[in-house]
């Protein structure tokens, strides 16, 4: 089994390993695959896949709230399902295909989610809004946006301190008519 | 956080022979509980092994039973058409449980193994947590209780077992397969978990470094007529304050068979074998109901703030009794 701890530890073909100079704080070597784009990063070990996109690779639509798994402002997708990026550890999501918010307009073209939230005035500080459309994004992927019910129901992982939850259900509703 | 050397298994024997080894070295599934503990500062393994490349996922079927792999996240197992079918109270209990976020991320297996939602046991800066540290005392039973346990607890601790899935899984016998250093062997979830008496700090019977790698769920003829419900302090995405999952086999308005378990109020998923008994060959109606919801909460221990719990919960198991005795055809 490899033993990641980066560069620094190597597994011989006998199985002993050998360290180099260790470092104080044990580092990984990672490869993200984001927005279609690949990414190698050496980062310490406990870096998270939030803040290895918005600290490391400068990609910060994904948002922190509560660092806790609680409010949803840091939704991203991972082979196309959307987890929070919060509770995820960087060196775990190696090998998966990563979407945020910037990866949903690649030309600057809004996806048709980005124009309803537009459209319907759905945000008003917009710090949850990123989270709001990726989780809208995948809503409508999963088939959950079928009903008012429904939707209330499965975008209640993403909580909006602005309380412009009736804007952001109008906007999903017209993005789905539209799509 | 406390740093750790990450270290990803991409072999069951060698992950478990490296937990095994090393006191102070966690597994990873979902991390949606692992990770948020060692940001708060709760847990802090010097190494965490990444189970998530295990070929530990995947549902399989036979007439008996479903088998699935420790690793299937929850939105996983909620998709599988005979979960739906034949134990709607588990596809109930799986999507009225977090969000659909956590549910891509979290595991069955760590779904069970998830660690209390007590306030003090989230916060190492309060001193007093039993559970935490070993002899320290218990926060909260001189504190504030809201979602902590009334039946099951001990002067020691009173944190609640929050899963909801484990519920329904208790209700209908699910049986866990775990992989030891010395070999696998199988535990009923009925006695996986300890009440905490004088050691809060184990909470179930797994040692150190074994791995739970599937979960077997009997298809009793019982779970196709079944319901879940889970009441909380807010419509959705919260957790329960008190919830009821209920099986019933009925002939002629008399009950045959009851499945019954609680959440939101033990220390540990909580069977309602009391409840069962009541029901087992009464009529199915109001009062048998009521006699049942009594005998299910008349061990309760309430504190000044749970003490609405023991009628709620009552009031929880009542509605999904008329509930599912209603939906004979
Ligand atoms: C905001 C929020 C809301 C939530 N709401 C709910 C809710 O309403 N209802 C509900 O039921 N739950 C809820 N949860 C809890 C959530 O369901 C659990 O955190 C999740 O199921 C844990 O699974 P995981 O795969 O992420 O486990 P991890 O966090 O990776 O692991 C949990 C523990 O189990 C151990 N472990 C994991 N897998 C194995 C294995 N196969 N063998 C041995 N040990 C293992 C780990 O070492 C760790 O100690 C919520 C969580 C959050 C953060
Ligand atoms: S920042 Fe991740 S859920 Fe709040
Ligand atoms: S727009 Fe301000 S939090 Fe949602």
């Amino acid at each position: 089994m490899p033993r990641n701890r980066g560069a620094m530890t190597q597994v011989d073909a006998a199985g002993a390993t050998s360290t180099g100079a260790a470092p104080e704080v044990p580092q990984v070597e990672v490869t993200l695959t984001v927005n279609d784009t690949e990414h190698h990063l050496r980062l310490d070990s406990r870096v998270t896949l939030l803040d290895a996109l918005r600290d490391h690779l400068g990609l910060t639509g994904a948002k922190k709230g509560c660092d806790q798994g609680a409010c949803g402002a840091c939704t991203v997708m991972a082979d196309g399902k959307r987890v929070v990026a919060c509770l995820a550890l960087a060196a775990q999501y190696e090998g998966r295909r990563i979407t945020t918010i910037e990866g949903l307009a690649p030309n600057g073209e809004l996806h048709p989610m980005q124009a309803a939230f537009a459209r319907h005035d759905a945000f008003q500080c917009g710090y949850c809004t990123p989270g709001q459309i990726m989780s809208a994004v995948s809503l409508v992927a999963e088939g959950r946006a079928g009903s008012e019910e429904d939707i209330r129901e499965f975008m209640s992982g993403n909580l909006c301190r602005c309380g412009a939850y009736p804007n952001i259900r109008a906007a999903i509703r017209d993005a789905l008519a539209e799509g | 956080m406390h740093p750790f050397e990450y270290v990803r298994a991409t072999d069951s024997d060698q992950a478990v022979a490296v937990v095994t080894e090393d006191p102070s070295a966690s597994y990873l599934a979902g991390g949606t509980t692992q990770l948020d503990l060692m940001k708060d500062g709760v847990l802090d393994p010097d190494r965490l092994v990444d189970i998530t490349r295990l070929p530990l996922g995947g549902i399989s079927h036979t007439d008996s039973s479903i088998r699935v792999g420790a690793l299937t996240t929850m939105e996983e197992l909620a998709a599988d058409p005979v979960v739906r079918e034949r134990l709607p109270f588990v596809w109930e209990a799986l999507l009225l449980g977090a969000s659909t976020q956590l549910r891509n991320m979290a595991t069955i297996g760590g779904n069970l193994l998830q660690r209390a939602r007590c306030r003090y046991f989230r916060d190492p800066t309060v001193a007093a947590c039993n559970k935490r540290s070993p002899g320290s005392g218990c926060a909260a039973i001189a504190g504030i209780q809201r979602m902590h346990a009334i039946l099951g607890t001990s002067d020691h601790c009173i944190a609640l077992h929050a899963s909801d899935v484990a519920v329904p899984l208790t209700a209908l016998d699910a049986l866990l397969h775990v992989q030891g250093a010395d070999g696998t062997r199988t535990v009923p979830l009925t006695q996986f978990y300890l009440p905490p008496g004088d050691t809060p700090h184990i909470e179930n019977v797994l040692r150190h470094g074994e791995l739970i790698t599937a979960v077997e769920i009997p298809l009793l003829p019982a779970a196709a007529r079944s319901h879940y419900i889970k009441v909380r302090d807010r419509v959705s995405y919260e957790f329960a304050l008190t919830s009821a999952g209920v099986a019933l086999v009925q002939e002629d308005g008399v009950i045959r068979e009851a499945r019954v378990a609680l959440g939101g109020v033990g220390t540990v998923p909580w069977r309602a074998w009391d409840a069962e008994d009541v029901l087992r060959d009464a009529p199915a109606g109001a009062d048998t109901f009521l006699a049942a919801a009594r005998a299910a909460l008349g061990g309760a221990r309430p504190l000044p703030g749970t003490a609405f719990k023991v009628e709620l919960a009552q009031r929880t198991l009542i509605r999904t009794l008329e509930t599912v005795a209603g939906a004979e055809s």
